[in-house]
């Protein structure tokens, strides 16, 4: 795109915003940043947290948070200065010129009112058009999303839409008014790898159509790299580097943006995951559940009234990692919380090397509880506010292991080593820490046990791409140095692939597929498993278009997980389901090498087959498919 | 590589540099500390001088709390061979200034006693019926409900009707009534912090209730409560001085800032302020402490001053 031939929307010059401390110092939040936004165009400020993107996104629309100021230049929307523009007219380019959208659409939506007044509200309020046009404009613009029964969808509560509807919805409220300029802040972040997908095709479509201007911020480049235009990499409130999307993405100059670059993990494939030394391996698996069985309500005949898991078969072996995976809602934390005691199975067994443990943890064995710990999601709230780190981390030493005073003080130093935090960090409280440490710190707590087993629930979900991947780096280490084995539960695929060596893929509360990583990640697929690698974003221009020319994605990806009690789960989103079978029989499970399992009604010749012709079938398959579910490039 | 070239990569390999340092934050945030805003030191000051006057009144007073040495009632400043009546003679003579400070003991002293046995009696019920649930929860709170459907002064009046009034019954009628708002906060403390992941954490560790309770729940709790105490507090001063207004709380000739209002009721119309410094006694303890609940609230966040009130 010819950037000189646009009209300037948006100029950003050297702008300024402080916050002041105590002591009424300043801090340079944004330190003198300028760039532009032509008409038509999507510009992604991307960095981690701090770097002062959303910060600078949100001065578009001439706001700070509170305790921030405005401490030098320009924000010129269309040649006028919002920073300095009259109270009133600021509240005129909120939501009519500048619309927000923000990272949590769940957390914006009231409950209480129904979708299509809270879509165009904003709309009517600002008197852009009569409530009738809004009407009108709205259910254009749910077309346009793709948002299922777009006629109906707007009576709708939004508890009653799926997470990524609820997010296209949001586009749709924003767009309502016909803005300027949309402000995009992680509008895909918190959602699962498939969603994100259809999320993001959803807004680049609608972009294109409305010819609307965007500020995208996010931290993930492989998300950037699908749909901007321009990209600003920032560092601390400073550009560290700015240019169009080809040139930051083929042809990184700073060395900050190839750092960002090393952290967008490259596609889960074999070859990637862990290997385990022998010195390590015993018998008996360190952790093993059999034929599983859990939910929540009450228990009758071991069928829980609300059930999540069925049926499941886990083993998890000495000093190895075991990755679950799924989408939200697959029962990967309920499959954590049943290990760990703090959900009883309805039906089978949990053993601990070959002892069959009790299902609730109030019956367990102090010394079974200090075998298996569970790494809480977040460090936020997993960390007792009120205690030091010491106080945090020393617990478990005496409450297990008896150990006490200076002894204790000792050992608590030696475990915020291991973590990679220096040992002063023993007197500060969890407040006092940043994203990353406080997840150390939460790691080390489960590690101070001295457990066998550790059971990670999504610890790296929370964090910020590099972060996150130190925290692998972290995990790695650590199962090396001390032969502990782990559960790793994320949705995302390339960070377990990269870390465990053996994966488990759950679906809708059922085991459909697991082995070795090497063999998981290469053909044949289960037909998710194979949904799930392909809509990992990839850091390339042009891999949604590619993408969604797949036809797993077309069937796959605008539905969402529905747990059965009859037949396959996956069934109404698998392309290669057969009517009558699928649908009513329980699928048979299929051994490979190397205990590699796939529980599919398909033939493991079948499922390689379907691998090798995707790509010829697809072709002819885009005509089959409905009409609105195919891409516009 | 270029000269430009050359320096955007040193440049970045800065950042870099600070980046393997630590995750994000180079330095701890400042730890938080309380600071009063001016109309908080203020009335810091007020509730601290009220405090040492409840102590050490009865040293300092000019007269005993009943000597009637005053040429008459209801008179203004004025001295005599006993003394110098500073704010003036009550309804029986007796020095006004004298019985302020000496109605301090009793006033703060009682209301005091009170609180603190709402708190023990509020505290204990609530955390338990948050962390028991259940049955025990429910017959807890049903009782309760009760307790909070009847209007505080009523409930007095018929347990006062009923025990007579003497001093420690005045604190036990107090502290239970007083007792069922203490619970409502304390539950509902103690149900939102029993939810967090750190004390499932500690349940997944194999702890015991009553470890969770005093490590992971009270720590936290202890702040919010502190802050209603003081609330709790004024409440208490204001019923029991109500209760003495109507003449069944403290009973002459003791002092007490109620009684002393109700007293010298009749007063106004001579022109006495006999009545009014009692009042006003009231009024700056109270106010006072409501500016320092403000304070502190107002610093460790709104959200904390709505769910007091």
């Amino acid at each position: 795109m010819n950037e000189q031939n646009l009209e300037k929307l948006l100029e950003v010059k050297d702008l300024r915003i402080s916050a002041y401390n105590d002591e009424k110092q300043e801090i340079q939040i944004v330190k003198g940043v300028t760039f532009d936004i032509h008409k038509g165009q999507v510009v992604a400020l991307i960095g981690e947290s701090g770097s002062g993107k959303t910060t600078i996104s949100l001065a578009s629309l001439s706001y700070t948070k509170p305790g921030l100021e405005f401490t030098g230049g320009q924000v010129l929307l269309n040649g006028e200065d919002v920073l300095t523009a009259a109270p009133l007219r600021q509240r005129q380019i909120r939501g009519a010129n500048v619309a927000y959208l923000a990272q949590s659409a769940a957390a914006t939506f009231n409950p209480a009112i129904t979708i299509n007044e809270q879509v165009t509200e904003s709309a009517v309020l600002h008197g852009i058009l009569s409530q009738e046009q809004a009407n009108e404009r709205a259910l254009e613009l749910y077309h346009a999303l793709e948002l299922p029964n777009p006629d109906r969808i707007g009576y709708r509560y939004p508890h009653q839409v799926s997470g990524g509807q609820l997010q296209r919805l949001m586009a749709a409220m924003a767009l309502c008014g016909n803005p300027d300029l949309m402000v995009l802040d992680e509008p895909t972040t918190a959602l699962d790898v498939t969603t994100q997908i259809e999320v993001l095709k959803a807004f680049k479509k609608v972009i294109r159509e409305e010819n609307s201007a965007a500020i995208y911020v996010t931290h993930d480049l492989a998300v950037v790299a699908q749909i901007a235009d321009h990209i600003v990499v920032l560092y601390s409130g400073e550009i560290m580097e700015q240019g169009s999307a080809d040139k930051i993405i083929n042809h990184p100059g700073h060395a900050y943006t190839r750092r960002l670059m090393d952290a967008v993990r490259p596609k889960p494939a074999a070859g990637m995951g862990g290997t385990v030394g022998a010195e390590f391996d015993r018998d008996v698996p360190a952790l093993s559940v059999e034929q599983m069985t859990a939910g929540y309500g009450g228990i009758v005949n071991g069928e829980p009234a609300i059930p999540i898991l069925r049926d499941v078969s886990v083993e998890v072996n000495n000093a190895h990692v075991v990755g679950v995976i799924g989408e939200s809602g697959c029962g990967k934390s309920t499959l954590a919380r049943v290990m760990a005691g703090i959900l009883p199975q309805a039906s089978g067994k949990v053993k601990l090397e070959d002892e069959e443990l009790q299902g609730s943890l109030n019956d367990r064995k102090l010394e079974e509880l200090q075998k298996i710990q569970f790494v809480f999601q977040m460090a936020d709230t997993a960390l007792n506010p009120k205690q030091t780190v010491g106080q945090i981390l020393g617990r478990p030493l005496e409450f297990y292991r008896g150990i006490k005073g200076k002894e204790k003080r000792a050992k608590v130093a030696e475990i915020l080593q291991m973590v990679e935090l220096p040992p002063e960090f023993a007197s500060r409280y969890p407040m006092e820490l940043s994203g990353g440490q406080k997840q150390r710190v939460n790691m080390a707590r489960s590690l101070a046990a001295d457990p066998e087993v550790l059971l990670c629930d999504e610890v790296t979900s929370a964090l910020d791409s590099i972060v996150g991947a130190n925290v692998i780096k972290l995990l790695t280490n650590l199962r090396d140095k001390t032969g502990a084995s782990f559960v790793f539960i994320s949705h995302d695929l390339s960070t377990v692939a990269s870390f465990a060596d053996e994966i488990v893929v759950l679906y809708a509360g059922r085991v459909v597929e697991q082995g070795p990583t090497d063999e998981v990640l290469e053909p044949p697929f289960h037909p998710y498993t194979r949904l799930l690698i392909s809509s990992v974003p990839e850091l390339r221009i042009g891999w949604l278009e590619d993408t969604m020319q797949k036809r797993e994605m077309a069937v796959g990806i605008a539905r969402g997980v529905e747990i059965t009690a009859v037949g396959c789960p996956f069934y109404n989103r698998c392309p290669m389901g057969i009517d009558a079978t699928c649908d009513k029989e329980h699928p048979p499970i299929r051994e490979l090498e190397n205990g590699h399992q796939i529980t599919c009604h398909r033939t493991v010749e079948e499922l390689t087959e379907a691998e090798r012709e995707t790509q010829q079938i697809l072709r002819g398959y885009e005509k089959l498919v409905d009409e609105s579910m195919k891409v516009v490039v | 590589m270029n000269e430009p070239e050359k320096q955007n990569v040193e440049a970045g390999q800065e950042v870099l540099d600070k980046l393997d340092k630590f995750d994000e934050l180079p330095d701890a945030p400042p730890k938080r500390k309380l600071k009063l805003s001016w109309t908080g030191k203020i009335a810091t000051m007020i509730v601290v001088f009220w405090m040492v006057i409840a102590i050490i009144g009865p040293f300092i007073a000019p007269f005993h709390e009943m000597d009637m040495d005053g040429d008459d009632s209801f008179l203004n400043a004025h001295s005599n061979e006993y003394g110098t009546f500073y704010l003036g003679t009550d309804y029986l003579g007796r020095d006004t200034f004298s019985r302020v400070i000496w109605g301090a003991r009793m006033t703060i002293g009682i209301s005091l006693a009170a609180t603190f046995l709402a708190y023990v009696i509020g505290i204990t019920l609530g955390i338990a019926a948050a962390v028991k649930g259940g049955w025990v929860d429910m017959a807890v709170s049903r009782v309760n409900d009760a307790i909070l459907a009847l209007p505080s002064i009523m409930l007095g009046l018929i347990a006062i009707a009923a025990f007579g009034s003497s001093i420690p019954i005045l604190v036990i009628i107090a502290g239970i009534i007083y007792a069922s708002s203490v619970f409502r906060i304390a539950r509902a403390l103690g149900l939102d912090i029993m939810v967090q992941d750190f004390v499932e954490a500690a349940k997944v560790r194999g702890e015991g209730l009553w470890w969770i309770i005093k490590s992971e729940v009270l720590p936290n709790a202890a702040m919010p409560l502190a802050t209603d105490f003081g609330l709790r507090l004024v409440f208490v001063v204001l019923f029991i001085s109500s209760l003495s207004f109507l003449g069944l709380g403290v009973q002459p000739p003791q002092a007490d800032w109620g009684s002393m209002v109700r007293e010298n009721l009749a007063g106004l119309t001579y022109n006495s302020w006999a009545a009014v410094w009692p009042a006003f006694a009231i009024a700056s303890f109270t106010i006072a402490i409501n500016l320092i609940v403000d304070d502190i609230s107002a610093k460790s966040g709104g959200s904390l001053a709505k769910k007091m009130v």
